[in-house]
């Protein structure tokens, strides 16, 4: 269970130019569902699931997961919950360039330090479920866009995290693509993952499998479809 | 502890990753280090090769030297004075040396000749230095003829050449007999340029000389170890000098140490975020960047150091040599012998390695302890 109370999030805070991009936001989320952070360019969906994500902290207001107080601990332990709890599927997946999709898969678990046997076995394990087995020595820069998109999917799950967080993943994606990679989620949420994104693609939030879809408007919430 | 030397390897693999990602940024980098390690290594071997060669020939040199004054310059001693200090507790073989310089006009340099205490060289003949053999072209057995005191042509038959190892203070040297140094320079009998007297007990050679001092009040006693001392200023001297030229390059190169860790990249940036979105700590990216700055270094600091010891022991230290040796007109040809000083290389490391790793490890601590949220963005 995720809880948010009255969260602001303020950029440039006090100054000219300061940005609301949160504001007064309060909102529960159940585990283990797909719920959607739907709403136009710049209503706050990214900043939101930075928020959840531990990313950043809120300017007021307070975070909790599980029970527990996210938004006051010390950015050592904030790190610590990022790192075991949350699985980050970025826009435009940010695999790092130069290294190959098995450099990329181990990178999250690095701090870790599990044994290095258990830790490839694990990835390789992950490349053999999302069919990128033969792509293992490939440089990052060299797949093609589905590749790259399973290839962030498996670094997100390398950690094994409860909750899964993707951010706009359709927006560089073909229609067939994007429908593969809402599949690849749905499959994850029925193996018992949290699954939150952000996008305004209806082929995202038209899914069956959305449990919940949260609108966005200016930072605040402005429609609830459950 | 298993834990922590894992995280410390995967650490140290991501950061050797990412140095052979960024080859153009770190190439240009590890030159112009290795060179600056080279330069600083270079001058510190030499003139550390220098103290040791100066130590090493003055190992044998007599403990006091004594030399008679008037007015100030150094005159004939008197062979009488030998006499009033063999009363003097400590003294062991007091002699008289005989020796004096000659200005050669052919090759317009200063000869020193000298009359050795053993062995005694047959009259006719003279041991000369490479220095004077290579500039006068001679060998074994050739005759090298020169004008004395009076304007008569001397001449005597080249028997030695002397031992290259110490050319540094022979290579202007000619070593010749009694008779034929007093016949030369026109030297009075029972006279001597100075005294050398052994003293074995170190602890007493201070007080010897007060009263040499005492007895005989026109001579300026020397201690071999006022000597050395005189060298190694002399020698600290010129590296000094020449360390004060290198701290300019010292200072260019934080200054391209600085700009290039700090003018860190939109991507290299963006991998920071990016690295501290997936979980590592602000702590885990110095210490990746401290393993990719001790990597780099540590590559700079032992290709500048193996640069240096074969530039100054396998090729004469050619950049350096005629500042930090010095010469009277004659260059000598010094080989120096190979050695390696912990201590030196720890020094070199520390002013190399240290300013290096500060320069860079403040900037990525700047980037470092920013929010990672951007990456969303």
């Amino acid at each position: 269970m995720i809880r948010l109370e009255n969260v602001c999030k303020l950029y440039n805070q006090g100054q000219h130019n300061e940005v609301r991009a949160i504001w007064e936001l309060s909102l529960q989320l159940a585990p283990n569902q797909i719920t959607v952070f739907r709403g136009p360019s710049g209503s706050g969906k990214s900043t939101l699931l930075a928020l959840i994500g531990c990313l950043t902290r809120p300017t007021r207001g307070r975070i909790w997961l599980e029970g527990e107080l996210l938004s006051n601990l010390p950015e050592r332990f904030m790190t610590q919950v990022r790192r075991e709890t949350f699985g980050f599927i970025f826009q435009r997946f940010n695999l790092i360039r130069g290294m190959t999709v098995l450099e990329n898969l181990l990178v999250p678990a690095y701090p870790l330090a599990p044994p290095y046997s258990r830790l490839r076995a694990r990835a390789m394990e992950l490349l053999h479920q999302f069919r990128l087995a033969d792509r293992a020595h490939n440089k990052a820069e060299w797949l093609s866009g589905g590749e790259a998109q399973r290839t962030a999917i498996c670094r997100a799950l390398i950690n094994d995290p409860k909750i899964l967080i993707a951010d706009e993943p359709t927006a560089n994606l073909d229609r067939q693509l994007s429908r593969e990679f809402m599949g690849y989620l749905e499959g994850l949420q029925a193996e018992g993952k949290t699954v939150l994104i952000s996008s305004h693609d209806p082929l995202v939030f038209e899914r069956p499998g959305i449990a919940r879809i949260v609108a966005l408007c200016d930072g605040r919430l402005c429609l609830k479809e459950e | 502890m298993r834990v922590f030397l894992r995280r410390q390897r995967y650490l140290l693999e991501y950061s050797l990753a990412s140095l052979a990602r960024h080859p153009g940024k770190y190439v240009l980098l590890l030159l112009v280090y290795s060179l600056l390690v080279f330069l600083l290594a270079s001058v510190l071997l030499f003139s550390q090769a220098l103290h040791r060669e100066t130590e090493v020939l003055l190992a044998d040199a007599p403990e006091i030297l004594v030399q008679r004054l008037l007015a100030g310059r150094p005159v004939p001693v008197p062979a009488a004075y030998l006499e009033r200090l063999q009363g003097i507790r400590g003294i062991r073989e007091p002699s008289g040396r005989l020796w004096g310089l000659f200005y050669d006009p052919i090759v317009r340099a200063n000869y020193t000749m000298l009359v050795p205490q053993t062995p005694e060289i047959p009259a006719g003949e003279i041991q000369i230095g490479r220095g004077i053999a290579r500039s006068r072209g001679l060998e074994v057995g050739d005759y090298l003829s020169l004008r004395n005191a009076s304007g008569a042509t001397q001449a005597w038959r080249v028997a030695a050449l002397l031992d290259g190892e110490a050319e540094l203070v022979n290579q202007d040297l000619i070593l010749m007999n009694t008779a034929d140094f007093r016949q030369f320079f026109g030297y009075p009998e029972g006279r001597f340029t100075d005294l050398v007297l052994r003293v074995p007990n170190e602890r007493e050679q201070a007080t010897i000389a007060e009263k040499i001092v005492r007895i005989l009040p026109d001579t300026r006693p020397i201690l071999r170890s006022e000597l050395l001392r005189t060298y190694s200023a002399l020698f600290s001297w010129r590296q000094g000098l020449i360390f004060l030229i290198l701290l300019g390059v010292l200072l260019a190169f934080v200054i391209l140490a600085w700009d290039r860790a700090s003018g860190l990249s939109s991507e290299e940036r963006r991998e920071i975020g990016l690295l501290k979105a997936l979980g590592w700590e602000t702590s885990d990216l110095l210490r990746m960047k401290f393993w990719e700055g001790a990597v780099l270094s540590l590559s700079a600091f032992l290709l500048g150091d193996l640069l240096a010891y074969a530039h100054v022991f396998f090729f004469g230290a050619g950049l350096f040599a005629p500042v930090l040796q010095g010469w009277a007109v004659l260059y000598p040809q010094f080989h120096p012998k190979p050695f390696i000083d912990g201590f030196q290389i720890a020094t070199l490391f520390f002013f190399t390695v240290f300013p290096y790793t500060v320069a860079t490890i403040v900037p990525i601590w700047r980037a470092a302890i920013a929010d990672p949220d951007e990456i969303m963005r």
